[in-house]
């Protein structure tokens, strides 16, 4: 499909903000039409910032950037009239309805009366959205607010279509979607450039530029990429219990490059030459074998390897008694409703002490509003969530003196610095004098943050802000955990070490409620609610609701399939 | 225990405002401009103006006048014509603010004992300053018409009056305006800073992470109030020492009694900003909310308008302003050595209305968590 020249070229670019390390520096690179380039990287990688120089909207400092023949800084409008850019939060008028939209942004385009009627059956088509054209764009769902997006910036067919993180806020199911509409778009022979931070996506991309704090570690095809750990890539399986044991005794092997929990099983990756040790406390040997690696597996490795077992904040936790029979953490009949629309329906589970415990679901479903009745932010309407025994209405400031709270925004006090934030939390939940004292020295000592205390907590970099978030939320020693889509958008790495911390902790008994469209996280999970429109459609370990959707054609699914066939099983038993 | 995660909560509020350079400039310029523009710019007194003297008389009464007019500190210039269309189009144009007409007949009309008439122009769209203008030129036609041969005849059995202003004997507008300030700043300060805060926490997405931890709401409502109400203090400190030591304002009364009053003050007032910052969902919305009382609230004060001057329908509002009690108190600790029974009758409704903007608050704190 391609015709030999490219549709971008990047030379040599940097750019930076302010006396922060540069935001992209000395990046090459080329973007070809008719594919879909996956540009890839966590959250302040750089991202953006490249998407908005190749729109323009933004000079390089040094270096050139090409965009269709037309260099950014000289031709800006050419480049303009003949691409199509999705923003992160594309600009739709949320009071204006579907159709409405579509109209205004025809009109901004210059898209000629006699083409719209053609035009608009084609997207509404195309985009699944016919049925909805009548609906102010502000109660559409996120994903149907991308396909709008999406339908908008292809209002004009634009010879390249930019696309910032489409797949943000979007559910499995829209996520599916919208690349199908996407990868129809490249038949036509469309460039296309989709930005993301899953590295499931960057998988399915036909070439990538993976960035990583402003630096391009690799261009070319994502087979390329994961090739480079072939055969290294095992699953150790039948593990009947202590698999986050094992998976820390693991990770301290020099060996092992990374390695995660996924369900039952243990997934690892070796340096050359090497396999998985059998286990060394006598008890049954599990099985092994090879598997495919995956984007994340050689990206992992290009990092130069995740971090060990250990977790020095787990080793000084304090033990919870785990043989203690009653859940920390229960939810009887948890409603809430606001005017005539159940945000959540009756959802009742129970933790045991020491478990992870997962609430899955896509945006909107129900999961957060479940998260903050449980940790007493929200008042249920009907029905009881109890943590540690405690009534969270009745006695909330018992309950609450035993729960930690991480939240998916990073919210803790930016213009205090890290020292103050650690001793704002310690305070407010009643630590003084010389336990104090030593619980800030612990965490400062854990995470690393001697050298870091004095600076203003909104200047740390992604990562560590997401380790002071934690280290925040367990100053106290809680028994339980609420932790709201923690890693989102951090780099792999600290996603590893959050999770070791995590795992560490579970194993001293602190209860672990977390909430996670990342299905590598519900991974992580001893059982899983998978929330959906309100209702707990499915209760169980992950390798159960993977077993309730295996079937001839699919013996093995991933956890990405679970979920879309039990959403979509429970859509049709609804309609039916 | 309680008291760790309060402190805790205060040192973090202060910390929040301090290290923000936002609250920072919050916290320093609008008190200076404050300071600056209403002492010195926005003063009430007349001076600078320009006059027009159109004199059609040659006797040496006219030039005594004149000369007076001249001599006065209030003018800053005496402009003389011949016509009077030039009158006209001097008040016309606003170059001058009055235009004093000394007839043909002036001096001989004195000399001869007659009643002798001097027209004054004012301009009228400037009525404050025309009435000012218009008093001293009546003054000033005054003491020469005491000196007139009829004048002097008529001052054996005249009564005279002589205004001796106590408090503020040379009537120096600061005097007046400095106290007000200290009234003012405070509700200002304590207003915003308060308005902010939980607005601020909404904002930055802290707020979740404060309503989960142990901390009761009541905890968290007074640790929201104590940091507006320390910093409003501080504000009042620096205000009583820029009024003795820059502007020479007498302190005559007990700073015991002003601070003592001055905390009631700001509770009712922090009890408004936090009824404003429950309602906002962002930080523009509580500054918004916040001088869309303050204005009102000033005027409605006695602080530059007396409250009796106000239409009866209006002065019952005046009853629930914090503000035109403090003002009293204020104003009397400073230039008269207000008595503490005084004070004590003016802080009983600062008292009352902290009760009801406090619980008002906190109700819809509470309200505004389900």
């Amino acid at each position: 499909m391609t015709d030999g020249a490219p549709f971008v070229r990047i030379a040599d670019v940097v750019k930076r903000f302010g006396d922060a390390p540069p935001a992209l520096d000395h990046i090459n690179g080329e973007i070809l039409g008719g594919r879909i380039t996956g540009l890839v990287g966590p959250d302040g990688a750089g991202k953006t910032t490249l998407i908005r120089l190749m729109t323009g909207l933004m000079v390089p400092e040094e270096g050139k950037v090409e965009v269709l023949g037309f260099d950014t800084v000289a031709n800006a409008a050419d480049i303009q009239a003949a691409i199509g850019y999705m923003p992160q939060r594309f600009g739709l008028y949320e009071d204006l309805s579907v159709q409405e939209n579509l109209n205004l942004y025809a009109d901004l385009r210059g898209l000629p009366l006699g083409e719209r009627t053609a035009t608009f059956d084609e997207l509404l088509e195309f985009t699944d959205l016919r049925r909805f054209t009548t609906r102010l764009a502000g109660k559409l769902s996120g994903g149907m607010k991308q396909k709008l997006g999406l339908a908008c910036a292809l209002l004009r067919k634009p010879r390249l279509l930019l696309l910032d993180e489409p797949g943000v806020g979007v559910d499995p199911i829209s996520r599916r979607d919208l690349w199908k509409m996407v990868e129809n778009l490249t038949k036509e022979g469309i460039g296309v450039v989709w930005s993301t931070a899953y590295l499931d996506e960057a998988e399915a991309c036909d070439s990538v530029l993976l960035l990583n704090e402003g630096k391009l570690l690799f261009t070319g095809s994502p087979v390329e990429l994961t090739a480079r750990v072939a055969d290294r890539v095992y699953k150790v399986s039948g593990i009947t219990q202590g698999r986050r044991q094992k998976l820390a005794r693991y990770l301290d092997d020099e060996n092992v490059v990374d390695g995660v929990i996924q369900g039952e099983a243990i997934r690892l990756v070796m340096k050359p030459g090497t396999m998985p040790r059998g286990p060394d406390d006598g008890s049954a040997a599990p099985e092994m074998a090879t598997t495919t690696s995956r984007f994340e597996d050689a990206f992992i490795d290009m990092l130069g390897g995740g971090p060990g077992g250990r977790s020095k904040l787990a080793e000084t936790q304090t033990p919870f008694a785990i043989g203690n029979a009653k859940p920390v953490i229960e939810a009887h009949g948890l409603t809430k409703r606001f005017g005539d629309f159940t945000a959540a329906d009756a959802i009742t589970f129970d933790i045991p002490r020491g478990q992870i415990f997962g609430l899955l679901g896509p945006n909107g479903a129900g999961k957060s509003t479940t998260f903050k009745m449980l940790c007493g932010l929200l008042k249920p309407t009907a029905g009881e969530g109890r943590v540690a025994g405690f009534d969270l209405r009745r006695d909330a400031a018992e309950a609450r003196n035993r729960l930690g709270y991480m939240a998916q925004k990073f919210s803790l006090y930016g213009d205090l610095s890290v020292a103050q934030n650690l001793s704002f939390f310690a305070g407010v939940y009643g630590l003084s004098g010389a336990r104090k004292r030593d619980r800030i020295q612990l965490m400062t000592e854990i995470f690393g943050f001697a050298r870091l205390l004095d600076m203003s907590a909104k200047d740390l970099p992604l990562g560590l802000k997401q380790r002071l978030a934690l280290a925040c939320a367990v100053l106290h020693e809680p028994e339980a955990l609420f932790l709201d889509e923690p890693t989102s958008g951090v780099d792999p790495i600290t996603r590893r070490e959050f999770w070791t911390h995590i795992n560490g902790l579970v194993e001293k008994g602190v209860t672990v409620l977390v909430t996670t469209h990342f299905m590598d996280e519900a991974e992580y999970c001893d059982r899983i609610s998978l929330i959906y429109r309100g209702r707990s459609i499915a209760l169980g370990s992950p390798d159960e609701l993977k077993a309730q959707v295996a079937s001839d054609e699919l013996p093995d699914p991933t956890m990405e399939d679970a979920f879309i066939a039990l959403v979509q099983g429970s859509e049709e038993k609804e309609a039916a | 225990m309680w008291w760790t995660r309060l402190r805790a909560l205060i040192v973090k509020e202060l910390l929040a405002v301090l290290r923000d350079p936002k609250g920072r400039t919050v916290l320093i310029v609008p008190p200076i401009l404050q300071l600056l523009v209403f002492s010195y710019a926005a003063t009430l007194e007349v001076t600078n103006v320009d006059v027009l003297v159109l004199n059609r008389d040659n006797g040496h009464w006219s030039q005594d006048l004149v000369q007076e007019i001249q001599g006065s500190p209030t003018f800053r210039s005496i402009r003389f014509t011949n016509s009077p269309d030039e009158v006209r189009l001097a008040i016309d144009t606003q170059t001058v603010i009055a235009a004093v007409e000394i007839g043909p007949t002036f001096s001989r009309d004195i000399e001869a004992g007659r009643a002798a008439e001097v027209q004054v122009i004012l301009d009228g769209r400037r009525s404050n300053a025309s009435q000012i203008v218009s008093g001293y030129l009546g003054r000033i036609v005054g003491t020469l018409a005491a000196e007139t041969p009829a004048g002097k005849r008529m001052a054996a059995d005249a009564v005279t009056v002589v205004a001796r202003n106590w408090f503020n004997p040379n009537l120096t507008y600061q005097w007046f305006m400095v106290p007000n300030l200290v009234a003012s700043i405070a509700l200002l300060i304590g207003l915003i800073v308060t308005a902010l805060s939980i607005a601020r926490e909404r904002e930055l997405g802290t707020f979740d992470q404060l309503m989960v931890s142990p901390l009761r709401t009541h905890e968290i409502l007074i640790g929201k109030l104590i940091p507006p109400m320390m910093i409003g203090l501080f504000h009042i400190t620096i205000y009583i020492l820029a009024a003795v030591f820059i502007f020479g304002v007498p302190l005559r009364g007990s700073l015991l009694l002003l601070y003592g009053s001055a905390v009631f003050y700001l509770a009712s007032v922090v009890g408004l900003g936090l009824f404003i910052s429950a309602l906002s969902m962002t930080q523009q919305q509580a500054i918004l909310g916040a001088f869309l009382f303050m204005v009102p609230a000033m005027l409605l004060s006695g602080f530059a308008t007396p409250i009796e001057n106000m239409p009866a329908w209006l002065q019952p509002i005046t009853y629930v302003n914090p503000l035109r009690y403090f003002l009293v108190i204020v104003k009397g600790v400073f230039l008269k050595d207000i008595p503490a029974a005084e004070v004590a009758r003016q802080t009983i409704p600062l008292f009352l209305i902290a009760i009801v903007t406090l619980s008002a608050a906190s109700w819809l704190f509470r309200r505004r968590l389900e």
